[in-house]
């Protein structure tokens, strides 16, 4: 039975009429491109679910923990410190920003030429189709490019909004600087909540976002097996998730997930057969439901086995330090976490390199796609560094530039393939 | 004697070509791409099997490429146009030679590797400038033929500068410089050195010592001539240009 959130919406003051489309469009795609999937792992059927509530369960969850005096705190990268506002009783929430539906929308106000995420989640607010948007409290951005940056001076005129400023080096200077700014964002949270900071329950929320971060470990290594156990578009849309799924329940249900992976890496078995090209991609974060470069390389005869994006490595590589004792240990910790982020805002920003190596060494993969949003110049510019880090291993490397639309779906599958005989010959 | 064919299913044409055991083309055909890919794809088959006088079952395999590979009902396999041009330019030049393929709708540079494979290779993305398609519709608002277009100096001293490479902007400069009362020939030298620009930056992004040029669109000599100037390179049309997609298939069907 399905379950009737009309109402929920409407008080939430969504545009019913442009939420109803877009709602239509995703379900039988999910259900394509998901669930038709062969050898699944059953396990999968939880974010099956998850998928299904997106906008439903989910959301009455979120206004649930706000009736009960809990904050709701909408999210857009991986530098905004989610210990700090899972310490103080927030959720922390991954807008949604992944969908061409609301582009169109901000481009009323928005330049053609920038980047489809940032058009994407304007749009969605403009627009007033996403219910995660509308249940945030407060949106907390951050100053890891110039297009989101400007795009948070607008957002701020329709919504809350708070700017965290990221370093564009790692330099001491630059901790110092990250270091007021950890400060300052959490006097701020602590006004948003109403509630202190304190030893112990950032310990607990640091061991909690520590045992998120090490369940996607686990399932992604998985991946590292030949046949891998879950495909790649599985893999991607379980660390999506993660962006906005309740903590703990998330943890225990992506745990299940590894073990059944173990499971199946035991009995060799896999989603795709033992000896599927393997290929790794690295580049712009995906947002729900953009999962187009995983499908075109999929349903091109190949395996994607690893992602050094913000969906992906980036987020789970590392954990932070438990053993801090006092509060300013602790911040000290969270300090050293968030200057490990290797993204492309640094300069200069050759770790990076090393995760890809890294990655690319322990996944197996045979080829490298670099794929990046269009107009993301960091990434863009980046991408000549990789190609020269590849060239000099002689791995077969694609740089993509793409959007949220399907209009160049021919034209990237042609490539892939092209990338794939290459990887195989 | 057993027969192999190659049928490249292009944007705006589809080309067949037929090779014997020896690899020698025996038989080629080509024409419109049309609506119906799979329709043209057939028919090109037709035409040159009727060329070498045989009927399908002497051929032993066929391979599809082009922009509708997936789309040759009878081909026992697709493989990507890239590694089609890099194949059949292989077995006119060898090895160590950069491919640049102009074709309707898109523009690929190609490193042949010395086994006639690929080792890297490049495309445009989505966007008709420095295509086929691109040339048709500026020599239509010139009100020329595509070989007049062809025969232009692209070198002359009083070429005019074309800035915009969207094809629906370039339309309206032309229309512009028309009315500005400048000749036709020198607004095509500009249309043709400023798509060699915009080719010859993809196809720098490979390097290479030695360009070869392959597609519709090599026929165009201009355009040949101005990309030589852009790469400051020679450019050597290979023979046949417009059918080195398809015959890198049939060579590929031969195995």
């Amino acid at each position: 039975m399905a379950d009737d959130w009309t109402g929920m919406w409407k008080e939430l003051g969504l545009d019913l009429e442009k939420h109803d489309v877009l709602m239509g469009a995703l379900g039988p795609l999910y259900l394509k491109w998901f669930t038709d999937q062969p050898n699944r792992p059953e396990t999968m059927a939880y974010y099956d679910f998850v998928i299904s509530q997106v906008h439903g369960l989910r959301i009455k969850e979120l206004l649930d923990h706000k009736k009960k005096g809990g904050t709701v705190v909408g999210t857009f990268c991986l530098f905004v410190p989610e210990e700090v506002v899972v310490a103080l009783d927030g959720v922390a929430v991954g807008l949604c920003a992944g969908a061409d539906f609301s582009v169109p929308i901000a481009e009323a106000e928005l330049p053609r030429n920038l980047c489809p995420l940032i058009k994407s989640f304007y749009g969605f607010k403009l627009g007033k189709i996403c219910p995660y948007f509308e249940s945030a409290d407060v949106v907390v951005g951050e100053t890891t490019c110039d297009g989101k940056k400007k795009a948070y001076e607008l957002l701020g005129e329709i919504h809350p909004v708070y700017v965290m400023e990221v370093p564009n080096k790692k330099g001491p200077a630059d901790r110092e600087l990250w270091r007021a700014e950890l400060d300052n964002f959490v006097a701020a949270m602590e006004k948003t909540t109403g509630n202190k900071l304190t030893e112990e329950n950032l310990a607990a929320a640091v061991k909690k976002v520590n045992a998120k971060r090490r369940a996607i470990k686990r399932v992604h290594e998985l991946r590292w097996n030949d046949p891998t156990p879950i495909s790649g578009k599985d893999a991607l849309l379980i660390m999506q998730i993660s962006l906005y799924d309740d903590l703990d329940r998330f943890t225990q249900k992506t745990n299940e997930v590894a073990d059944e992976l173990e499971k199946r890496v035991a009995a060799g078995e896999g989603v795709f057969d033992k000896g599927t090209p393997r290929l790794m991609i690295s580049g712009t974060p995906m947002a729900i439901p953009n999962w187009k470069v995983h499908q075109v390389v999929e349903t091109s005869g190949a395996a994607v086995v690893a992602e050094e994006m913000c969906t992906g490595f980036r987020y789970y590589k590392n954990t932070i330090d438990e053993g801090a004792k006092t509060l300013e240990e602790m911040k000290e910790a969270l300090l050293d976490h968030y200057m490990e982020i290797n993204c492309a805002c640094f300069t200069p920003n050759e770790p990076r390199l090393d995760d890809i190596d890294y990655l690319f060494k322990n996944s197996r993969a045979r080829g490298i796609i670099h794929a990046t949003l269009s107009f993301c110049t960091p990434y863009l510019v980046e991408a000549e560094n990789v190609k020269k880090f590849a060239d000099g291993r002689g791995i077969p490397m694609l740089a993509l530039e793409t959007d949220y639309s399907d209009g160049d779906v021919g034209r990237l599958k042609t490539r892939v393939e092209a990338l794939l005989e290459q990887v195989s010959s | 004697m057993a027969y192999y064919a190659g049928i490249d299913v292009g944007s705006l044409a589809t080309k067949c070509v037929v090779i014997d055991d020896d690899g020698r083309a025996a038989a080629n055909a080509t024409l419109p791409t049309g609506v119906a890919g799979a329709a043209a794809a057939r028919k090109a088959f037709d035409e040159a099997l009727a060329g070498v006088g045989i009927s399908a079952g002497e051929v032993a395999r066929v391979v599809g490429t082009g922009y509708g590979r997936a789309h040759v009902p009878f081909a026992d396999r697709a493989v990507t146009e890239i590694m089609c041009h890099a194949r059949g330019a292989f077995e006119h030049v060898g090895g160590g030679v950069t491919v640049v393929d102009v074709g309707g709708q898109d523009v690929k540079a190609i490193r042949v590797n010395d086994r006639g494979g690929v080792a890297e290779f490049a495309m445009n993305d989505r966007c008709a400038a420095g295509t086929g398609r691109f040339l048709e519709i500026m020599a239509r608002a010139l009100e020329m033929d595509l070989a007049e277009l062809a025969g232009i100096d692209a070198g002359r001293p009083d070429a005019a500068k074309v800035n915009n490479m969207c094809t629906v902007f370039a339309e309206s400069e032309v229309v512009g410089l028309l009315h500005e009362g400048v000749e036709p020939a020198a607004i095509g030298a500009g249309i043709l050195r400023a798509v060699a620009e915009r080719v010859s930056s993809l196809a720098s992004r490979l390097g290479g010592n030695r360009y070869v040029l392959s597609g519709g669109v090599a026929l165009n000599r201009g355009f040949a001539l101005a990309l030589a100037v852009a790469l400051r390179r020679d450019v050597d049309v290979l023979p046949d240009p417009q059918f080195v997609g398809a015959l890198g298939a049939a060579l590929l069907a031969r195995g």
